[in-house]
């Protein structure tokens, strides 16, 4: 005899399989008719006093509406086959797949009366252009505006770029060295366990700066230099540093974690409000 | 001439003018418009502008907002409705391509709006494709796919479905081609 939760196992397995046949029979257009409404309802009907959990219970609706769906398409299926337009689509089919193409061409034109429709200049439309042209300014006039101005070619020094903000003063990868040192010296400073509260290593004297440390952080993480620990009851969020930098496999899925880094959440950060 | 014979001779003009010529992104004109320009009697103008084009082998062609075709439309469906100038008659294959359309491009969309047809009225695009690709060649099957679409024949939704357009709906009589089609020896 089959425990519980085999009987469970089986029931879902059953009603994900009426599920697909009937989305596979809505989306490739098949006969409706191919399923059988009284059976599949009849499985729903035998497993539904195993449901307990909320995942089940919509399982099993989803079943219904979905057997649901192919009825209506059984009755627009029927209602299409009693019109005049109703042919055996098989049987269409084949003609297509062996008709030659100018005897399609041939048949088709006898039932095709294609719309007439000019596009031509008036009269009207030539007086219209006309009022047009006499009021459209000349073009030196009309492009003197957003006339570039000349600038002479030269060179930049580095220290001019740095200074323009145009390149950083470091290299990205010494900078993130640096910051990822910065990170492990402010956890020993800490003491106690290996990792610092999130705001707390980003939070800095000026929101610009917030948002720099913010930004370096996320490469932190995604270059495996740290971890983020999210403990989402008590709405705490650490960073971990590791010891070394970790090369990231593909043996776990990876998350992005989104971080609003708001103008208001340091400032209640400053008064000592948020964790 | 009487007065009213002027007014309607005048009105009829106007119709022309605004059936002939492209006003919109799409051909035709709305009820709504022709109402606005030629007064409540429009599809009386209408009407005797039919009979007008009929020695010239052409039609004023009306597709209803809903795809079944009414027999005695309100005048809030003929509002709505698009009235189009088109061909009366029949074309044959050689002034089809004097048109614009080269024989494949045709055949293809023959092709796409029978086996939607079939399919009762809605088609996996790679399954059309598919079809297409046994006929034409592979690199042209999804230009031509889209083409199809811009012109207002197929329209496509967001699952990749083909369906039938107002394009369509307005100038292929759906019946006459599968009859004729089935009809064929292939």
């Amino acid at each position: 005899m089959q425990s519980k939760k085999e009987q469970e196992k089986l029931g879902r397995e059953k009603l994900q399989r009426i599920i697909e046949t009937c989305r596979s029979i809505e989306g490739r257009s098949l006969d409706p008719f191919l399923i059988d409404i009284n059976e599949n309802i009849g499985t729903v009907k035998k497993y539904f006093p195993e449901w307990k959990i909320p995942e089940d219970l919509c399982l099993d609706a989803e079943t219904i509406h979905r057997l649901a769906s192919i009825i209506k398409l059984q009755s627009e299926w029927v209602q299409h086959r009693s019109t005049s337009l109703y042919t055996d689509p098989f049987l269409l089919e084949d003609k297509l797949r062996r008709i030659e193409k100018i005897e399609m061409i041939k048949t088709f034109v006898k039932a095709w009366r294609p719309i007439i429709e000019l596009e031509q200049i008036s009269v009207h439309s030539l007086a219209e252009a006309l009022r047009y042209w006499e009021s459209l300014l000349p073009i030196e006039e009309r492009w003197k505006e957003i006339a570039p101005t000349e600038v002479g070619l030269g060179v930049a020094s580095r220290e001019q770029l740095v200074n323009e903000r145009i390149l950083g003063d470091k290299a990205f990868s010494e900078e993130l060295e640096n910051f990822w040192q910065g990170l492990k010296n402010q956890v020993i400073e800490k003491g106690g366990e290996a990792k610092i509260l999130y705001w707390d290593f980003i939070g800095a004297e000026t929101y610009e700066e917030t948002v720099y440390r913010a930004f370096m952080t996320s490469f932190l993480v995604t270059y495996g230099y740290a971890t983020l620990e999210v403990h989402p009851l008590e709405e705490e969020m650490f960073i971990v540093p590791y010891e070394k930098p970790t090369e990231k496999t593909a043996t776990k899925q990876l998350v992005s974690i989104p971080i609003a880094v708001s103008r208001e959440d340091w400032q209640k950060w400053k008064k000592g409000e948020l964790n | 001439m009487s007065k009213r014979k002027a007014a309607y001779a005048s009105k009829i003009k106007r119709a022309t003018h605004m059936l002939f010529y492209k006003r919109h992104a799409k051909p035709g004109v709305k009820g709504w418009e022709l109402r606005k320009t030629l007064g409540s009697d429009y599809p009386k103008v209408l009407k005797i502008l039919d009979d007008y084009l009929k020695g010239l082998d052409l039609q004023v062609k009306t597709v209803f907002e809903e795809e079944v075709q009414t027999e005695k439309p309100t005048s809030d469906q003929l509002d709505k409705a698009r009235f189009f100038i088109a061909l009366r008659g029949e074309l044959t294959p050689k002034e089809a391509k004097m048109i614009g359309w080269r024989v494949d491009d045709l055949a293809g969309l023959a092709i796409a709006i029978g086996y939607i047809i079939s399919k009762k009225g809605k088609a996996p695009r790679k399954d059309v494709e598919e079809l297409l690709r046994e006929k034409l060649p592979g690199w042209k099957v999804g230009l031509n796919v889209d083409r199809y679409i811009r012109y207002g024949y197929i329209t496509e939704d967001e699952n990749e479905q083909l369906y039938l357009d107002w394009r369509t709906r307005a100038e292929v009589d759906q019946k006459a081609l599968i009859d004729l089609l089935l009809r064929t020896e292939a």
